[in-house]
């Protein structure tokens, strides 16, 4: 199992208290929303963590006003693995 | 060339691909969908309905193009866990927000039956293989929507008042935006009557309407799974190639006098033979955008249209959409207009899409606009690797990677752009 930092884009503000605790993982964008660094695709909602930044996620997740982060524990996708449908337009 | 009255290609030299899903014909009634493709039980297919599905290799039709056995069996899997089994849910996904896109509204307008056959069928699969008792008949306890914009929905009901048991299936109106029909702005709207995507934490096929396993299926996917359902997957494979096998309906419009068209093409098919099918020649056009607002532009020559295949050889078809723009008309302020419009159609819930995509369309304004900053080109890209994969749905990753093909394959119109001249006469003066 791994553990990822969802980001819940719907609800986030771009406050910014994410990027502060977690300046390892997180930069911000040109208007205060978190970027996953170095880190390309879905990679970007749901951010994989190293065991190192589990305890400074944990922290974001208590003290997002938003309550816009979550941690999620899934099995790692195996290379190459797709999951189904989130295409718009149809 | 030989066409039927709804402008459907009967038989033709080029592509070669006999009627499928609207063999019925026009507007066709329960009795000719039956005397077509024959008297058939859909609860018959039963749970091996799945297996036959793999074999078959069906992708999904609306965009994504993931293997239809793999998303069902996932909802399945997750019926059958606990203690109080949750009841699937299956919706036909009816809604095209996609402004070229017309295909699934000629298939919901001729051919109903086709699309309610693969609903139950599917529905009923689900509900036998959850280990559920078929006591309530039909679906096993599933419960079936199809889910349409207005136009659709009074032949969806006519359709449905035509069968028997068809009052099991509820009818939700889809609302004419782009990002109706993302699947969980599809489970949002029938749930709460808000189109718009949700955060998904969990995937609906395992947490979908009202918390139930939900399977969101395109409404060309489900006519397909009702053909594979009755004749089986050889049968279906005998069109197409081994990769991408059986057929797929495509939405083809181009620059005057072409008429938009409606093309059921087998899997595999050259764009240049379908462009010349829809009555284009392929020398005489610029570009051709494919799989739509969220698809790419490429040149008419030498692509295979299929979802799975090299780049530069081959193109992904996407929801089935074909636009081909003629040599007069200027790319980059085609891509301008159609960003604006995606830009436009943010559901402005996630932050990087709600301002990423307007600041996107704002550079390339400019650039269609004769702006000769050299630094615009690179602040586009910028924009565009900033947004991708943020946000609730796809929107900004299949917005970026139209406008990042418009930025290779009108590569030399951006150049002269820059440089202060369009090459196009609509466009900026030389």
């Amino acid at each position: 199992m791994k553990t990822y930092l969802h980001i819940d884009w719907t609800s986030c503000d771009g406050r910014g208290l994410c990027s502060e605790l977690l300046p390892a993982v997180l930069d911000r964008d040109d208007w205060g929303y978190p970027v996953a660094r170095g880190k390309v695709g879905r990679d970007r909602t749901d951010v994989p963590l190293r065991d190192a930044d589990r305890d400074a996620a944990q922290e974001a997740v208590f003290l997002c006003p938003r309550l816009a982060l979550s941690l999620v524990e899934r099995a790692a996708p195996e290379a190459g693995q797709r999951t189904p449908g989130r295409t718009p337009g149809r | 060339m030989n066409q039927s009255r709804s402008g459907y290609p009967v038989n033709q030299d080029s592509i070669r691909q006999e009627p499928r899903l609207l063999a019925a014909g026009p507007d066709a009634g329960w009795a000719r969908h039956l005397d077509t493709f024959g008297q058939w039980e859909p609860q018959a297919a039963g749970p091996g309905l799945l297996e036959v599905l793999a074999e078959s290799g069906l992708t999904g039709r609306g965009g994504a193009a993931f293997e239809t056995w793999r998303k069902a069996t996932a909802t399945a899997g997750t019926g059958r866990k606990g203690l109080f089994a949750a009841r699937p849910v299956v919706i036909a996904n009816g809604a095209e927000g996609e402004p070229l896109s017309f295909k699934d509204r000629t298939l919901l307008a001729h051919a109903p039956h086709l699309v309610i056959d693969g609903l139950t069928a599917l529905a009923a699969a689900l509900g036998q293989t959850g280990g559920r008792t078929s006591s309530q008949a039909g679906a096993g306890g599933t419960s079936m929507y199809v889910y349409a914009p207005a136009a659709s929905l009074a032949r969806v009901k006519q359709a449905l008042g035509e069968r028997p048991g068809g009052r099991k299936i509820r009818v939700v109106q889809a609302p004419e935006t782009f990002i109706s029909g993302e699947s969980s702005a599809v489970v949002n709207m029938i749930e709460n009557g808000t189109a718009l995507p949700t955060d998904q934490r969990r995937r609906l096929s395992e947490s979908g309407l009202n918390g139930r396993p939900t399977l969101v299926v395109n409404v060309e996917t489900l006519a397909q799974v009702a053909l594979i359902a009755r004749y089986g997957a050889q049968w279906f494979r005998q069109a197409g190639t081994a990769t991408d096998p059986g057929t797929r309906l495509v939405s083809v419009s181009g620059p005057a006098p072409t008429r938009d068209v409606v093309l059921e093409v087998p899997g595999g098919v050259q764009l240049s033979a379908v462009l010349k099918e829809a009555g284009m020649d392929p020398g005489s056009l610029s570009a051709v955008l494919v799989g739509g607002y969220h698809g790419r532009w490429v040149r008419p020559a030498d692509h295979a249209l299929t979802p799975a295949g090299a780049p530069g050889r081959a193109v992904r078809p996407g929801a089935g959409v074909i636009h081909a723009l003629d040599l007069q008309t200027c790319g980059i302020q085609e891509t301008a207009r159609i960003l604006n419009y995606l830009a436009g159609q943010s559901a402005r819930q996630c932050g990087p899409c709600m301002f990423g995509l307007p600041a996107m369309a704002s550079v390339l304004n400019r650039i269609a606009g004769g702006e000769t900053n050299p630094r615009l080109g690179s602040e586009l890209d910028r924009l565009g690797r900033l947004v991708s994969g943020r946000g609730a749905c796809r929107h900004p990753e299949g917005t970026t990677g139209m406008v990042s093909s418009a930025l290779d394959v009108f590569a030399a119109d951006f150049r002269a752009h820059l440089s202060g001249y369009c090459t196009g006469p609509g466009g900026v003066a030389a």
